[in-house]
């Protein structure tokens, strides 16, 4: 029962993982080794653009982890992810230095702009890289954690929680608008210069950053198939199908919905960690509702309980975004509800559903209920 | 300022002509003045400070031409002709109105020519003496109103010199509103008299006003005062003075929390209907208050010349609107989806975007101003430290209103039985012969005509534009979460709870940092107790 066999025991998975592998190889190929002349040829902006994709699927895994596993609709994904990515984005701001437009050797350029004198205490050490890189899980799982452990004790279930968890990233999204709470406020955090040393205008460090994500979902999707074959992820899916009942057989429900939602938040930060570098931007904006919100609607439409399905989810919504709202921005919105309709409506199995799933249950029709 | 005007008073009442003409008049010492006729004409020549002191001596006299030509040269309309000297007035809204000197004489005859005419100028300082002297001079209105707003705005503002008018007045003075302010404004000009009796009197009549301004003059006073007595009256006061604005400030803001409560509540109670009482997520709830706004939006572009009623149009038409709005959506996404939640919810919030953008495209991105009625404007104005704006006192008689008509409609009517029975025990309920699929439809549609009307009170309180609904949305679950799902009454108390403490935290922490405390608060609340405030009593199958 060694976990290896059964990890990859699904061809779907193995496909999944086939082209991303194949991902990682080919575009930076592309990119860096074809020439600009070439037909061929991949922009640099391409790259990160890819690379931003797949941070976003690393969210959406991680919130498949959660809601299809588990059933916690979470409509505050947004929030683990955009503190993964302040945490990122402070690192990058002390990177600055004396670069800044003001040449604070010690504050950013925000703070000197509010004319305050010294480093807020809570800024202390993400000049340093593995500490910047420890937080930039830690403090979304904490966060998760002090959530979840008052969320799911009380038996918070449903449709409850999802709005309650909506009700976080909102009131997150209202204290990063504030200017004194020392993270740039409306603007958010920007003009980063380089990270580890590394230019993040230069094209090398844009395809070290695309197979660093790559590398990243890869590694996040293995973590997730390793929880949901083992023993845990079994007692998850009788959670999410018959919380109450599983309850009675003795299992402690709050304990197993605590894990994996604390994973996926520290997941979710990850995610964020490598979008920031990749946009070059942080801001409060992250943790709008609808950002979080817009999450979901990339796992139903790829199919929920599927893992793989919210990684072609993502890849699918945000590759018809980029390719509508620079065509059509104004159908774009239309077409984002509507796919919300009609995956629920239709599609309750996603895309991937579609095609002859049939070894697989899917899963059920309660989501979140207990019965 | 004063004891140069004062002089400047004496200076050109010693030098006035003793024979008396048709409006001679007693100045404040009792000496004969000028005639009116000349007082006027000097106006033409006369520097910024000699106006001042003509002005003053003009307001005493009670012509009755007096109030016409301070308003005139308060609006930069009055002129004295160059060649004549005549002083004339020109209203905008009507012919030029001869009132001293040679035109007066010939009036009818010569019209003056324009290019003779010197307009009066006016500075800052004089411009606030006018209104001063103009309030003076409508102490003698027939209105009662008038006159108690014109004590009002001489209260701390009048020169001493204006004391034997105010004393004429109260002697006249028969309503008891307006002879209160006069007493209020006699007081306040006392306060400056040499004698220290008078002060203290004055003081102790002043203590019993409750008024902004007359706080700020007794401190003023407290900080010039030499007599003891009154210095320690004066301090009486202040403090009787500051104990009572604290206490109108706890009702003005216990007021506006009840109102920001009152627009939580309209909001929320077309919620409390679809997601109390049907257990149906309803996230397009917000863009339902977006079209009833817009239906405001619409109303008062189809009726342009009766603002006035398009209130009173718009309610019941966005009622309609966003009731079929509403059955529309739940006979074609919802009903499929009834007993899963989680889908419901993202379909709606798929149908809530649709709807934006829907209203982004026909009515363009930007906000839209809807024309808010001349009786929903302006404030009631209780006392100086206290004024209840009407558009917050109607909305939260309107939100009580609602909310009384809705839960007479679900407990006293037929419709109102079947919803609760739909709702109780879908399947007894059908075999009972309800229609439960025509009830679920026309619950559906009320909670969203509700929210509907609930966008025409907000069109009048914010911006309508396609995002109005996406803020409130969250505030409207979490009231309805924390009264305790399908009821209402818990979601009133729910409601007016968060807009007070709302309301008290802002000053504390300020706006934002309140708003956050209390999504925390809430949050918390949840998880204590899941089911809300005034959780149904009884025995539940879990979900």
């Amino acid at each position: 029962m060694t976990g290896s066999p059964r990890l990859l025991n699904d061809a779907a998975s193995r496909w999944l993982l086939a082209g991303l592998g194949m991902l990682i190889l080919v575009v930076p190929l592309l990119n860096l080794a074809v020439p600009e002349t070439s037909p061929f040829h991949l922009s640099t902006y391409m790259v990160s653009l890819f690379g931003k994709y797949l941070c976003l699927a690393l969210l959406a895994l991680a919130l498949d982890l959660v809601w299809g596993y588990a059933g916690i609709l979470s409509l505050g994904h947004g929030a683990f992810f955009a503190l993964g990515g302040y945490a990122m984005g402070m690192y990058l701001m002390r990177q600055i230095g004396s670069r800044g437009v003001y040449g604070n050797p010690l504050l950013p350029d925000f703070m000197v702009f509010l004319n305050w004198q010294e480093l807020p205490w809570y800024w202390y050490g993400f000049d340093n890289f593995f500490f910047a890189a420890l937080m930039v899980a830690l403090v979304p799982g904490v966060l998760a954690f002090a959530f979840g452990w008052f969320a799911f004790r009380s038996r918070v279930t449903g449709v409850y929680l999802s709005i309650i968890t909506q009700a976080l990233t909102y009131a997150l999204m209202l204290a990063f608008f504030r200017n004194d709470m020392g993270f740039g406020g409306n603007n958010g955090l920007t003009d980063f210069k380089e990270l580890l040393g590394f230019s993040l205008t230069s094209a090398a460090t844009k395809n070290g950053l695309f197979v660093g994500s790559g590398l990243a979902l890869i590694a996040g999707f293995l973590l997730c198939r390793w929880v949901v074959v083992s023993r845990l992820g079994r007692v998850l899916v009788a959670v999410r199908d018959a919380e109450s009942r599983t309850r009675f057989m003795g299992y402690r429900v709050e304990h197993y919905k605590l894990f994996v939602f604390v994973l996926s938040a520290m997941l979710a930060g990850i995610a964020g960690a490598l979008y920031v570098p990749q946009v070059g931007i942080i801001n409060p904006g992250e943790f709008a509702p609808l950002a979080s919100i817009e999450v979901v609607v990339w796992v139903a439409v790829g199919g929920r309980g599927y893992l793989y399905g919210a990684i072609v989810g993502a890849l699918l919504v945000n590759y018809a975004k980029t390719w509508f709202t620079g065509a059509f921005p104004e159908i774009w919105l239309f077409l984002l509800g509507g796919l919300f309709v009609v995956s629920t409506l239709f599609l309750p199995r996603g895309v991937v559903g579609l095609f002859g799933q049939r070894r697989q249950p899917p899963p059920s029709a309660a989501t979140g209920g207990n019965n | 300022m004063k004891p140069l005007l004062l002089l400047l008073l004496a200076l050109t009442t010693a030098g006035a002509a003793a024979d008396s003409g048709t409006g001679v008049t007693m100045t404040a010492d009792g000496v004969e003045a000028r005639p009116v006729d000349e007082l006027m004409l000097a106006l033409g020549t006369a520097s910024f400070r000699d106006k001042e002191a003509l002005v003053i001596q003009l307001a005493a006299s009670g012509d009755t031409r007096v109030p016409v030509l301070l308003q005139a040269l308060l609006d930069g309309t009055l002129y004295s002709d160059a060649t004549t000297g005549a002083i004339i007035a020109t209203p905008a809204d009507g012919a030029p109105v001869p009132l001293a000197g040679a035109a007066q004489a010939d009036a009818p005859t010569a019209a003056p020519r324009t290019d003779d005419l010197r307009k009066i100028t006016v500075n800052n300082s004089l411009r606030s003496q006018l209104r001063v002297l103009i309030a003076a001079t409508q102490l003698q209105n027939p209105d009662p109103g008038v006159r108690r707003q014109a004590a009002r705005t001489l209260t701390g503002n009048a020169r001493t010199t204006l004391l034997p008018l105010l004393d004429r007045a109260l002697a006249a003075e028969t309503d008891a509103g307006a002879r209160a302010a006069l007493v209020t404004a006699q007081a306040s000009l006392h306060l400056a008299s040499p004698d220290p009796a008078t002060r203290g009197a004055a003081v102790a009549a002043l203590a019993d006003t409750s008024d902004k301004a007359i706080l700020t003059l007794l401190e003023q006073q407290a900080g010039t005062e030499t007599d003891a007595t009154v210095k320690a009256g004066l301090a009486r006061a202040i403090t009787d003075l500051r104990g009572r604005e604290q206490r109108f400030a706890f009702v003005s803001d216990l007021f506006f929390g009840l109102s920001l409560g009152s627009v939580l509540l309209l909001a929320a109670v077309g919620l409390a209907i679809t997601f109390g009482v049907m257990g149906v997520i309803n996230m397009a709830h917000g863009e339902m208050i977006m079209l009833g706004a817009y239906t405001t939006y619409v109303v008062q572009l189809l009726m342009p010349s009766h603002i006035e009623y398009s209130l009173a149009v718009a309610v019941p038409a966005a009622f309609v609107v966003t009731a079929l709005v509403g059955i529309a959506i739940e006979r074609s996404v919802i009903r499929f989806l009834y007993g899963r939640p989680l889908e419901t919810l993202l379909a709606t919030f798929g149908i809530s975007l649709v709807l934006q953008q829907l209203v982004r495209t026909i009515f363009s991105p930007l906000n839209k101003s809807v024309i808010t009625p001349q009786w929903l404007s302006g404030s009631w104005e209780i006392n100086g430290m206290l004024s209840l704006t009407y558009n917050r006192l109607y909305i939260i008689l309107f939100a009580l209103a609602v909310l009384a008509s809705l839960i007479t409609l679900l407990r006293k009517t037929p419709i109102g039985l079947e919803m609760r029975a739909v709702t109780q025990n879908r399947a007894m309920a059908s075999s009972m012969g309800v229609r439960t699929g025509r009830v679920d439809a026309l619950t559906f549609g009320l909670g969203s005509g509700i929210a509907g009307i609930a966008g025409v009170a907000l069109s009048q309180l914010t911006n309508v534009g396609p995002n109005l609904g996406q803020s409130y949305i969250i505030d409207s679950f979490l009231v309805v979460v924390f009264g305790g799902v399908g009821n209402l009454l818990g979601t009133f108390v729910a409601a007016m709870s968060l807009g007070v403490v709302n309301k008290f935290a802002e000053p504390l922490v300020g706006a934002v940092l309140a708003k956050i405390l209390i999504l925390v608060f809430v949050i918390l609340f949840i998880q204590r107790r899941p089911r809300g405030l005034f959780a149904l009593k009884g025995r539940f199958v879990e979900d």
